[in-house]
């Protein structure tokens, strides 16, 4: 009896919403079209802490499968190379090397987008609760973190675009504090 | 039996009895900075302190080629874990985050006592401003997530400060979570040893305690290890030394009984012939055992030579006591003669600077009285009434024949002084070799694999290093703070790369109070606060946390020592701040640029500003090599000393400065041109050639001696069986010696290479030059 309520749950799910989940393969397969990009980026930080929101700027460049560099210009400059595992800071004369493995927390914050950028669906959805709402003209990926311990920094990232390009990239902290990362898609390419 | 032979038989055995209980009971070593320095300066005796037990003689980095990168990085993971509970290592590094946590909270707790940005000026109105900026700037940069937890306890970064402060440079890449090697081949380990890299048996220790845990984490993965570092060659010299030893000392000994049986035809007279080789040897460890405390590997080495030398006795014993009365008469006092300027010889390693070349020196005589004593006085009393051995006067009537044969021996005097000439003076500068290295037992492929690992890991290869010493701690740290602050500013300009302090993990007292100073109370902060945030998006209401944590910090206990235990920055902290004896010394490692030779008086220069008595810059390699070098000359000097005393005792014994120079003629002769051989193959000379020629004057001088003694005492019956025992003792040496020459330890085979053709030259050259040489033929017509 119970297989076959399994076997009527399996086949009932994608049933459930077949055109969105048709909308996801298709955003997916056209992102992962992308080999590589190169696009500017505005960043506000809006912390519980500070009165006013903080604001950064800079270029984003990704290299599938795996290569994604967040270059910011001001108010600081800093980049942060992502090769695989590990992660690079350079910050005036410092830099600082340090690996995922190490630091699960960042995991989040980095997958979702990079995850996003190579059309990986099998990734996010091995990291995330992922909702997909929209059509492909207009869509957005809700994402929770399936690790609740890594819930506890990161509450939900909200990733919203027009057919193969993102637009936003909003994450949401446990603490209450926010960013939004809006991508200029009239970027130099 | 006569009465004084039983008194010297009983003698011989109550010797032996000591000897063999002194040998049992000593202590062996084989660590080669036994061949470094008693008495050198200041520097140098930092150096070899250094060398011993500094924190480079610590390291061991491990390798692991092989199977996946995954199980690579597992196995790296596994041995890191099992190494770590080990306390035989002070850490265990492979790139694993361990007991960050801990390090990160005590960091952070005491950050106003660590941080080098705490000044009176840093907790200003315009300072506090600054310094709030920067981090809000931060805030808005990836690295902003760090920032942020943090912001509101520590909003002027002193975190990121301490951070930079400790952080080590550049760390190898991780992949699956360990440290591997940029080319992404091998997985990489660096353990420091809590045995010093000169405490072999602990080194040895540390070593087998990798092997397991490597063996029970690799099992079924097909991955290999590799190992490097000081201590793991130490070890690994230790049993090169051992079985060398070993192997040659029985293949030497198998060699020259093998000969001895071919000649003597009696295992009796064989047995018997051991006797003399077997007790000097004794004696020679003894002797270097009560000297000195403790044998190195190289004098047991050494032991083997022995072998070539003493046998030689009881061989002129047997062969030429064959002639009623002959050993009595002219042959003992031959030996004794021959005895005595190897002793002088010898005697002038004693004084060296250099403890194993002292050692050797002591070996080298105990042994060689020990041997021709028992030979003289105890072995003939275990000769049976007629020893039979085969009579060798066919032998020695053919080698007379063949140097009757030689033309114009003469000739010899003449071209071979212009040939050494010729080959060596091209070569002056560059014969000797004056590196450290040139003694070292490591193999040119191990060192090619240190230098793989050590460039892998990023391992300083601690070249160069400044050293503060003081009485104590306190006033140690002190002065290596201002050094430090030089040495920024050196790095700052480029001319170092960066350098390590202890100072980083644990400033000075002095220091942390001074930085408690300037911390402004609550209210100063609260009121400062308020002005430097005007305008920025940050109420100082939000930075409660921060002036709490500030109030705390003016008051809290200095950072000690013991607050650091468990954790990495303790053995960070150990390896560069050590106590010695009543001696405190903090080491800060330099590294060099990428791109520039180090300028090392500008460095001292700026060392000196800031602690003139108490810090010194040592180029660790030049320092060596220098050291070395002094010991090369010293040795040469010794040398030069010992041959004027043979010299001397010649003339005293032979009353005749023209029987002296036939003597030392042919062993001139032979040591030239050894020594141009060894150029003309390209051999750089090192200590060891020079002991070696030494060796050759010492076995050469008993030749030369029996044909001066056949040309003054013309006794034409002796002459062949003379030939014979020379030529047979002859081919004793060169086999004992010749086998030495394919060790593959650097010492034994310069020594070998040296003697072996060298005995054989003195021998040929002293038959040929002799005078006056009876016709054999005569004897045989008798």
């Amino acid at each position: 009896m119970w297989i076959a309520r399994v076997l009527a749950g399996l086949a009932l799910a994608p049933a459930l919403a077949p055109a969105a989940d048709a909308d996801f393969d298709r955003l997916m397969s056209a992102l992962a079209q992308h080999k590589h990009g190169e696009v500017s980026f505005v960043e506000e930080k809006y912390l519980a802490l500070l009165d006013r929101p903080v604001e950064s700027a800079g270029t984003l460049l990704y290299d599938a499968p795996d290569h994604l560099e967040k270059r910011t210009t001001r108010p600081k400059a800093e980049s942060l190379v992502l090769d695989g595992n590990v992660l690079t800071a350079q910050r005036g004369r410092h830099k600082y090397v340090l690996n995922l493995q190490q630091y699960p927390q960042v995991v989040p914050f980095i997958e979702s987008l990079r995850a996003t950028l190579a059309g990986d669906r099998p990734k996010l959805e091995q990291l995330f609760k992922v909702d997909f709402g929209g059509s492909f003209e207009h869509w957005s990926l809700e994402l929770v973190p399936l690790d609740t311990k890594l819930a506890g920094a990161v509450k939900r990232i909200r990733i919203e675009g027009q057919t193969d390009r993102i637009d936003t990239v909003g994450i949401f902290e446990a603490d209450g504090d926010r960013s939004l990362l809006r991508i200029d898609s009239a970027a130099p390419q | 039996m006569t009465r004084s032979g039983v008194i010297a038989t009983l003698v011989w055995s109550a010797g032996v009895a000591i000897a063999a209980a002194i040998v049992a009971s000593a202590h062996y070593t084989t660590d080669l900075s036994a061949f470094l320095p008693r008495s050198p300066t200041a520097t140098q005796r930092m150096l070899v302190d250094q060398l011993r037990e500094g924190i480079a003689s610590r390291l061991i980095l491990i390798g692991i080629e092989g199977a996946t990168p995954a199980e690579r990085a597992r196995v790296s993971l596994r041995m890191g874990q099992r190494l770590r509970s080990d306390s035989a290592f002070l850490s265990v590094n492979n790139g694993e985050p361990v007991g960050v946590e801990r390090e990160r909270e005590l960091l952070f707790s005491h950050r106003y006592l660590l941080s080098e940005a705490v000044t009176p000026e840093r907790f200003t109105v315009a300072g506090l401003r600054q310094a709030i900026q920067d981090s809000l700037d931060s805030l808005a940069s990836p690295a902003g997530l760090l920032v942020k937890a943090l912001l509101a306890r520590d909003p002027t970064g002193e975190m990121m400060q301490i951070i930079d402060q400790v952080g080590n440079g550049e760390q190898p890449p991780i992949t699956d979570g360990a440290w591997s090697s940029r080319d992404g081949r091998r997985a990489l380990l660096v353990a420091q040893t809590r045995a010093a890299g000169s405490d072999t048996d602990g080194q040895e220790v540390a070593v087998a305690k990798i092997r397991a845990a490597f063996a029970a984490a690799a099992a079924n993965t097909g991955a290999r290890l590799s190992m490097s570092g000081p201590g793991v060659f130490s070890v690994e010299a230790r049993r090169t030394i051992k079985s060398e030893v070993m192997r040659l000392s029985i293949l030497s000994t198998v060699l020259i009984v093998l000969l001895l049986l071919a000649v003597y035809r009696s295992a009796l007279a064989l047995v018997l012939g051991m006797i003399p080789v077997a007790s000097g040897a004794l004696a020679g460890v003894a002797a270097v055992a009560l000297g000195f405390g403790l044998v190195h590997g190289i004098t047991l080495g050494f032991g083997v030579t022995l072998i070539g030398e003493s046998v030689d006795y009881s061989i002129y014993l047997f062969i030429q006591s064959q002639q009623p009365g002959e050993w009595q008469r002219s042959l003992w006092p031959t030996i004794r003669l021959g005895v005595l300027t190897s002793i002088a010889g010898f005697a002038s390693l004693l004084p060296s600077g250099f403890p194993g070349l002292a050692q050797l020196g002591l070996y080298s005589i105990a042994g060689l009285v020990a041997a021709a004593l028992v030979t003289r006085f105890v072995l003939p009393n275990l000769l049976p009434p007629r020893l039979h051995i085969r009579d060798t006067t066919p032998l020695g009537t053919a080698a007379a024949r063949m140097i009757r044969r030689t033309r114009a021996p003469w000739a010899l005097l003449i071209l071979i002084p212009i040939a050494a000439a010729a080959i060596l003076y091209p070569h002056r500068h560059s014969m000797w070799n004056r590196e450290l290295s040139a003694l070292s037992p490591v193999s040119a492929a191990d060192q090619a694999l240190d230098a793989l690992l050590r460039s892998d890991v990023g391992a300083p290869d601690v070249r160069y290093l400044v050293i503060v010493s003081g009485s104590d701690r306190e006033s140690v740290l002190r002065n290596a703070q201002k050094v430090d602050h030089q040495l920024e500013g050196l790095a700052d300009a480029g001319v170092i790369g960066g350098s390590e302090s202890p100072t980083r993990f644990l400033p000075s007292e002095a220091t942390q109070r001074a930085r408690q100073a300037s911390l402004p109370d609550a209210a100063q902060l609260r009121e400062r606060l308020k002005e430097a945030l005007q305008g920025l998006p940050l109420r100082p209401d939000r930075l409660d946390p921060f002036v709490q944590d500030v109030q705390a910090a003016r008051t809290q206990p200095l950072l000690r020592r013991a607050d650091l235990e468990g954790t990495s920055l303790a053995a960070g902290l150990d390896a560069l701040l050590i106590q010695d004896g009543r001696e405190w010394r903090a080491l800060l490692p330099l590294r060099t640029t990428a791109t520039f030779e180090m300028d090392v008086p500008r460095v001292q220069s700026a060392v000196s500003a800031a602690a003139p008595a108490e810090a010194v810059v040592l180029n660790v390699k030049t320092e060596a090599d220098l050291l070395y070098s002094t010991y090369l000359s010293e040795v040469l000097r010794l040398s030069l000393a010992g041959l004027a005393a043979i010299v001397v005792l010649l003339l005293l014994a032979l009353r005749s400065p023209g029987r002296v120079t036939r003597v030392v003629t042919p062993l001139a002769l032979a040591v030239m041109t050894v020594s141009a051989g060894l150029v003309l193959m390209g051999q750089q000379l090192t200590i060891l050639h020079v002991i070696g020629m030494l060796l050759i004057v010492a076995v050469g001088s008993n030749y030369a001696l029996f044909f001066d003694q056949r040309a003054v005492d013309p006794h034409p019956g002796a002459i062949p069986l003379t030939l014979a025992s020379l030529v047979i003792a002859n081919a004793a040496t060169v086999l004992g010696f010749g086998v030495l020459a394919f060790s593959r330890v650097p010492v034994l085979s310069d020594l070998g290479s040296t003697v072996a053709p060298g005995a054989l030259l003195a021998l040929v050259f002293s038959a040929l030059l002799a005078r006056d040489l009876p016709s054999p033929e005569a004897t045989c017509a008798r």
